[in-house]
């Protein structure tokens, strides 16, 4: 059993003990064991890896470290090699024995599981060199890499929880609000709404207990940086909130986070367990008589009980339907109490702050926007990934630079910022600084951090329809304009994407976003237009073509487009004639193949095999 | 007397306690804001959004539900502009998609100018203004009825839809749907409502039918008098 740390003085003493346990010098491989990478097999990775070392009797030559997400998804499995920090990528089980014979003991480099940068064909062997971690600045996501997520032995070596020692014993709570005030942290979970103000009003607010949430109901399609940090640092997430509930003058806090995330769910469930047997959590924290407790309350899956007033529903037992907020939370939140609810990677900012001052941290980002953000890049998009980035960095250079650009060569068309309810920003627009403010002027918003790239052969009509389904499918039903009006601009989106559409449907939408945005609940129904109206506002092109001349350009919507084989290019190697479900793709082997249109189902697949494109979309 | 403030609603001066909706004052003052799901009886909801209205505070003007929003000193309410009619437009389309012969629809629609709904129309009735299931669970205190399903599935529904084990047959469902969609019958001494028959108490002295008998038992609960005290005389003969 682990004595209680009963002042910070004890807390520096631990986090020395906890250094000198790892020898710097001495070789370590650092998996990414993060919900992608473990879905990728990595954890077979490691089994033998372990398996190996047992063999050889390696055990006291070297660390294995089963970190979180390291952030370039597309790569794995991978692993970072200390002290090198040799990066490897696309592991397999058989490169198991060679990586230990050959890196960790010899320490030579094996070329072919090196990263190649595409531009210049040439080989990477450091993981800071690689494109898509250089560009970033990864001060929040980049401990990831650096500890075991299950181990507080871990994060406290890299000085995990001083922030939280300088908070209660060096600064009064109104001064860690001012701090959080000076830093300008705005919060990251999609409203931008600066951090510090939020505590300045809960903690001035009348009411007692006062509560202090971590939303970790990341819903977006294709976002998932709460996830992983959660999964990868939880203790930095829950230190952020131990000092959060400090400032405001809390003793009780929720993490609401989604049962879908097992993982995160697990880790932040052990590190509550260790912070409190440490003493870093619960009674008369670090021996200073402050109090503060978390539990842990897992959501069903309702994309709505993101929302603030949803999730107090959610937590107090009643079903996920958002209330209004003409009374903040911060006056009347969870149980009609003073409750400050900040996002995963909003606490998880906090320790920075408090440990490098708001000063550094405001030195950092643009005039309104600090600090960093972590964007998850999906999509079309070579390097799929969790980037970290400065306030202030263009979208061209997230896209290109650190994402790698559009895959076969093909032209970027729109990213989608913001999850479902923000809105596409056009090629025009590439070189706008990243934050909060210039996002909402395009008419889209930073959200949670969602950036889904968008090609030539996305249709920008299916894009909004694909949205606005989810938005439809996640609608708690409440109140009629979010329920009914998304419903029905989908229906006239639906009707469009099959050529029945009329000029006069685009106003009809143009109209009932605005009208919806005005009318709705909550932010859900005030920002499900978005997508509908962002592609409206820079693709009007493409629903006219759906409309007037009955066609789609990106040739996405099946109604509108028929597949053929161009004579000339065929080589009639035969390949869609076998892809094909329906045989509708048919023709003698090294002679020109045609399609039936009669039986042509518009699936796709001949496009998608066809190595010659000889197979046209129009 | 409770505290005052001074708002205006339509450039009108009015008076209002603090703590009270916008619509409250306004129907005080006898000023007319369109609602169908707000009712004084019962707790502020504000999910039918047909209340709508414009209010300035400084600056800044926004539109609130008027049936949520609480008044405030020096508050400003339009009841009567363009993007207010536009959101009141747009809900009563809406609703007439899901209900297009009602005549309290019907009577909105001309008083705002719309002459039937664009939409694709499917036929619902219930325009899930929750007045029912708020009634039962604020004004009768059994919570018999519930909402079932999500978005655009959602509906008023009885638990497991099956026969209501909490009813009370009391009809206040029924009484207060503000477009008629809840069927409510009597015949033979019986009560038929949520698919279930409540058989109805006789009046001991005329013989004539008082009420379901679940419902005088709620009743009789309540106010701790017997069923017996209770059906010795009725509304008719006493």
């Amino acid at each position: 059993m682990i004595k209680k740390i009963k002042s910070p003085a004890d807390l520096e003493k631990l986090q020395e003990v906890a250094k000198r346990r790892i020898d710097p010098e001495k070789p370590c491989i650092a998996f990414c064991t993060g919900t992608g990478c473990l879905a990728y097999g990595t954890q077979k990775l490691v089994d033998l890896f372990k398996q190996e070392i047992e063999k050889r009797h390696l055990g006291d030559s070297l660390y294995v470290r089963n970190t979180g997400c390291h952030g370039f998804c597309e790569r794995g499995p991978m692993a970072v090699i200390y002290p090198q920090k040799i990066f490897y990528q696309h592991i397999k089980p058989e490169d198991v024995s060679e990586i230990i014979e050959k890196t960790v003991l010899a320490g030579d480099v094996i070329d072919r599981l090196l990263y190649e940068d595409p531009v210049t064909k040439t080989k990477i062997v450091k993981e800071d060199d690689v494109p898509f971690y250089k560009k970033q600045m990864r001060l929040v996501f980049g401990m990831n890499g650096l500890i075991e997520p299950t181990s507080i032995d871990d994060y406290l070596a890299i000085g995990g929880y001083s922030a939280l020692a300088k908070a209660l014993s060096r600064m009064k709570p109104q001064q860690v609000v001012d701090e959080v005030i000076a830093a300008n942290l705005r919060g990251r979970g999609g409203g931008g709404f600066p951090a510090g103000w939020k505590w300045d009003a809960t903690r001035k607010a009348q009411g007692d207990p006062k509560y202090v949430i971590c939303n970790a109901d990341e819903g977006d399609p294709g976002a998932y940086m709460d996830r992983s940090l959660l999964e990868g640092n939880p203790h930095c997430v829950l230190e952020g909130m131990v000092i959060g509930a400090y400032a405001i003058g809390s003793s009780h806090g929720y993490i609401y986070v989604r049962n879908e995330y097992p993982l995160a769910v697990k880790n932040i469930t052990l590190a509550i367990e260790k912070a409190r047997e440490f003493g870093l959590l619960g009674e008369n924290i670090l021996g200073t008589g402050f109090s503060f407790d978390v539990l842990i309350n897992r959501g069903g899956g309702a994309f709505v009980c993101g929302e603030s007033s949803a999730l107090f529903a959610s937590i107090e037992g009643r079903s996920g339907e958002p209330r209004a907020k003409y009374v903040h939370a911060t006056d009347r939140g969870l149980y009609n109490k003073p409750t400050n609810l900040n996002n995963v990677e909003t606490w998880a900012n906090v320790p920075l702050i408090i440990n490098n001052g708001a000063a550094w941290y405001a030195g950092i980002g643009t005039a309104k926007s600090k600090g960093t953000k972590i964007f998850s890049l999906v999509g079309k998009i070579n390097n799929t990934g969790l980037v970290e980035v400065p306030m202030g960095i263009t979208l061209r250079e997230i896209i290109y630079e650190i994402g790698g650009g559009i895959p076969k060569g093909r032209k970027f068309k729109a990213v989608q910022t913001g999850g479902p309810s923000g809105g596409c920003i056009p090629e025009e627009h590439l070189d706008i600084p990243v934050d909060f403010d210039a996002l909402t002027e395009l008419g889209s918003m930073m959200g949670s951090g969602g950036m889904i790239v968008m090609d030539e052969r996305n249709c920008m009509v299916d894009v909004a329809k694909y949205f606005l389904s989810f938005l439809e499918g996640e609608s708690c039903g409440k109140c009629t304009p979010c329920r009914e009006g998304v419903l029905q601009m989908r229906k006239i989106l639906d009707r469009i994407c099959e050529g029945n559409g009329t000029l006069a449907d685009i106003d009809t939408l143009e109209w009932m976003g605005q009208a919806i945005a005005d009318g709705s609940l909550c932010a859900l129904g005030g920002s499900a237009p978005n997508p509908v109206l962002t592609t409206i506002r820079y693709f009007r092109d493409e629903y006219e073509a759906h409309i007037k001349e009955k066609r789609c350009p990106a040739g996405v919507c099946k109604a509108l487009i028929t597949y053929s084989i161009d004579p000339e290019t065929c080589t009639g190697c035969h390949v869609c004639a076998r892809i094909c479900p329906t045989q509708a793709a048919t023709g003698e082997k090294k002679a020109v193949h045609t399609i039936n249109q009669e039986t042509c189902i518009k699936c796709g697949a001949c496009y998608e095999s066809c190595k010659f494109d000889a197979v046209t979309v129009a | 007397m409770s505290e005052m403030v001074t708002l205006k609603i339509d450039g009108r001066q009015i008076q209002a306690p603090v703590g009270s909706t916008v619509i409250e004052a306004a129907r005080d003052a006898n000023i007319y804001i369109p609602n169908l799901c707000s009712n004084p009886e019962l707790e502020p909801y504000g999910a039918c959004r047909m209340c709508m209205v414009e209010i300035r505070h400084g600056k800044r003007t926004r539109l609130v539900a008027a049936c949520i929003y609480e008044v405030s000193e020096g508050l400003e309410v339009k009841t009567d502009t363009e993007r207010v009619n536009n959101v009141r437009r747009l809900v009563i389309e809406l609703m007439l998609s899901r209900n297009p012969k009602h005549p309290t629809l019907l009577e909105l629609a001309r008083r705002h100018g719309v002459e039937g709904t664009r939409f694709e129309v499917d036929v619902r009735g219930c325009i899930l203004c929750g007045q029912c299931v708020r009634t039962c669970r604020e004004v009768v205190g059994v919570s018999a009825i519930g909402f079932e399903g999500r978005g655009t599935t959602r509906r008023v529904a009885t638990p497991f839809n099956e026969s209501p084990a909490e009813c009370i047959a009391c009809g206040s469902c029924a009484y207060i749907c503000p477009v008629d969609v809840i069927p409510l019958k009597e015949k033979d001494g019986v009560r038929t409502i949520w698919k279930t028959d409540f058989p109805m108490l006789k009046c001991q002295s005329c013989g004539r039918t008082i009420a379901p008998q679940r419902q005088l038992e709620h009743f009789a609960k309540i106010t701790d008098q017997s069923l017996d005290d209770l059906t010795k005389s009725c509304v008719h003969c006493r």
